[in-house]
């Protein structure tokens, strides 16, 4: 039986923000519902008894002093800019035409 | 005298800081036998001769003004994985999202190689943001394999391990999420080693699994791979994660293996990673090396880790998890490849675009399986489970250090694999760090040393040695007593059979 379809694999492809092709999308269907199918055999033993882990190392917050740091200048932090205009980013619109 | 590119960074080092040889010759050395050679083997994805030399005149400058070496590798080259931020040189990831980006930053493993005047001869290449088994994921083409270029060097830092095994530098520097440094090294009959999660800083590695991404050394030998471990390690104010405790005596531990008496060291065979699945040269390999480690005085005793086996499931749902999350940072905004921005399209448009065009099919692969585990409905069934056996390997693990003081397996079920064998196949191709991945989901400290060539194909075979968190100093003491007895048994090293490029 199929874990995910193409019509899955392409909503999670919007929320992922990635344009995937047609031909992605039927190769892609495929190969995830491999892997799910797969990996999905971990709730065999995770039983409501176990504890979660997030992380290997138990954390704790970690604060350093409110001081002053250097950081990168402005002419750094736009190096690597796709695209800047007057000491700023320069972005594509944000609202799309209804809004 | 003994070729230059053939020596063990500690025999370099010795003879730069005895001035016996200059630091500039040596980093020539390898830029030549690196622009003889990477055009089969392709390593590299960047070469800095311009700053590799200019380290190489200050050691030399300091050297012949009677200063001492600023560390015990000062002079020596290294080939850094391209997954660490180098301020002013490219830095990439394997990825078309972030080709020609130069970082204006360091990251703290660059810094600490700095500051120890080791000397950085370039870029490795890599599996795109370190996903993958073989570099063939990499949007620049695949890395060959030294041993057969028609074979993969293992990945995703197939640049580094590949890089060693070529004698293009006699060090490397890894990262490993779910095996990146152990399993390219098995493959390449080199030595690699992950450290203790948090034992290096991930200051500027570029984030793909945080709670499992580790940087770590690898080199030709054991003691060499120990002595750029104590460069890099240590705390690191900058990266919450970083344990701040010392780093344990890894040179002193290799030096004492060395002395060949593994007495009263107990040993356990993980009972799971053997059998179906592996390849016979493989297997006996391995058993010549428990042989070799039981006539060294080490006690072996047999050890099951039940849990193991799910290892691999919970590694592919938390590792695509953290990667969907991280990843989105490659958002086309402040840096890195923006496409279709045309002045009409939104930047929501822009966004999915850019992210299409820069990514390859396995980071892709990973995001949406990332995205879907994670979201609302599948997180109990699927990252919630997998969570939970993060926790029974841990426990796993807890027993078996119970009764032994390092675990032992086979590094990868088979040796290196043909480019093109498992491309295809995302499930073949994660098997390849079956053995690797329960060592990152416990944070513990886990290294692959060569233990020889598997009968059945000629090719390398990796011992994988584990150890307690915190306690990597014991695999470094186990892993140099074997290499000298491997040796002495063989009467050469492993990398004395690598067939002439």
């Amino acid at each position: 039986m199929s874990t995910i379809s193409r019509d899955e694999v392409a909503h999670l492809a919007k929320l992922a923000r990635l344009a995937v092709t047609e031909d992605e999308l039927d190769l892609f269907a495929g190969q995830l519902d491999v892997i799910l199918d797969a990996v999905a055999k971990v709730s065999e033993v995770a039983t409501d008894d176990v504890p979660p882990t997030s992380h290997a190392v138990p954390l704790t917050n970690v604060f350093r002093e409110d001081e002053v740091r250097p950081g990168l200048t402005q002419e750094q932090a736009l190096s690597g800019a796709p695209a800047a205009e007057e000491g700023r980013f320069r972005v594509p619109r944000i609202l799309g035409e209804e809004q | 005298m003994t070729d230059v590119i053939r020596m063990t960074a500690a025999e370099v080092a010795a003879k730069i800081h005895a001035g016996e040889l200059s630091a500039v010759e040596v980093t020539q050395a390898h830029l030549d036998r690196i622009a003889k050679v990477d055009d089969q083997i392709k390593a590299f994805l960047h070469v800095d001769a311009e700053g590799a030399l200019e380290t190489a005149r200050k050691v030399d400058a300091d050297i012949a003004a009677g200063k001492a070496p600023a560390s015990p590798l000062a002079g020596v080259p290294l080939a850094l994985k391209d997954v660490l931020t180098t301020e002013g040189v490219p830095t990439t990831c394997g990825s078309k999202t972030l080709e020609g980006w130069i970082p204006p930053y360091d990251s703290t493993v660059r810094r600490r190689l700095r500051e120890a005047d080791v000397v950085v001869l370039g870029k490795t290449n890599m599996d795109e943001f370190a996903m993958g088994s073989s570099t063939e994921n990499s949007a620049f083409g695949p890395t060959h394999n030294p041993w057969d270029t028609t074979r993969v060097p293992g990945g995703s830092g197939g640049g580094s391990s590949a890089s060693l095994a070529a004698f293009e530098a006699p060090l490397a520097i890894g990262t490993d999420t779910g095996g990146s440094i152990r399993q390219p090294a098995a493959v390449t009959g080199t030595v690699g080693v992950k450290p203790t999660y948090g034992s290096v800083s991930r200051y500027g590695l570029v984030a793909f699994s945080s709670s499992l991404d580790q940087a770590g050394p690898c080199a030709r030998t054991v003691l060499d791979a120990a002595l750029l471990h104590e460069i890099i390690a240590g705390h690191d104010p900058l990266d919450s994660t970083s344990i701040n405790q010392p780093v344990p005596p890894v040179v002193e531990a290799a030096k004492q293996g060395m002395s060949g008496d593994l007495s009263g060291v107990r040993v356990g065979v993980v009972t799971e990673f053997q059998g179906e699945g592996y390849q016979p040269g493989v297997l006996r390999s391995f058993e010549a090396a428990v042989q070799q480690l039981r006539d060294l005085g080490a006690e072996i005793v047999e050890v099951s880790c039940p849990n193991f086996r799910y290892a691999l499931p919970a590694y592919y749902l938390i590792n695509p998890s953290e990667c969907s999350s991280n990843l989105a940072r490659f958002d086309a905004m402040r840096y890195g490849l923006r496409v279709g921005d045309d002045g009409t399209r939104s930047a929501e448009e822009v966004m999915s675009l850019s992210r299409e065009a820069g990514f390859g099919a396995e980071v892709k692969r990973r995001i949406m399986i990332g995205t879907y585990a994670l979201s609302a409905g599948y997180y109990d069934a699927y990252y919630g489970s997998a969570q939970k056996v993060r926790t029974l390997i841990i426990r796993d693990f807890e027993a078996a250090y119970q009764q032994v003081d390092v675990l032992v397996s086979p590094t990868t079920p088979t040796t290196a694999f043909k480019i093109g064998e498992r491309i295809d196949d995302p499930m073949a191709m994660y098997v390849a760090d079956l053995c690797t991945i329960p060592a990152n989901l416990a944070g513990n400290a886990a290294l692959s040393v060569p233990s020889g060539l598997s009968d059945d194909d000629g090719l390398p075979v990796g011992l994988q040695v584990m150890a307690p968190a915190l306690a990597d100093d014991r695999m470094y003491r186990v892993a140099a007593a074997y290499e000298q007895a491997r040796d002495a048994a063989a009467g050469r090293t492993v990398l004395d059979q690598i067939p002439e490029l």
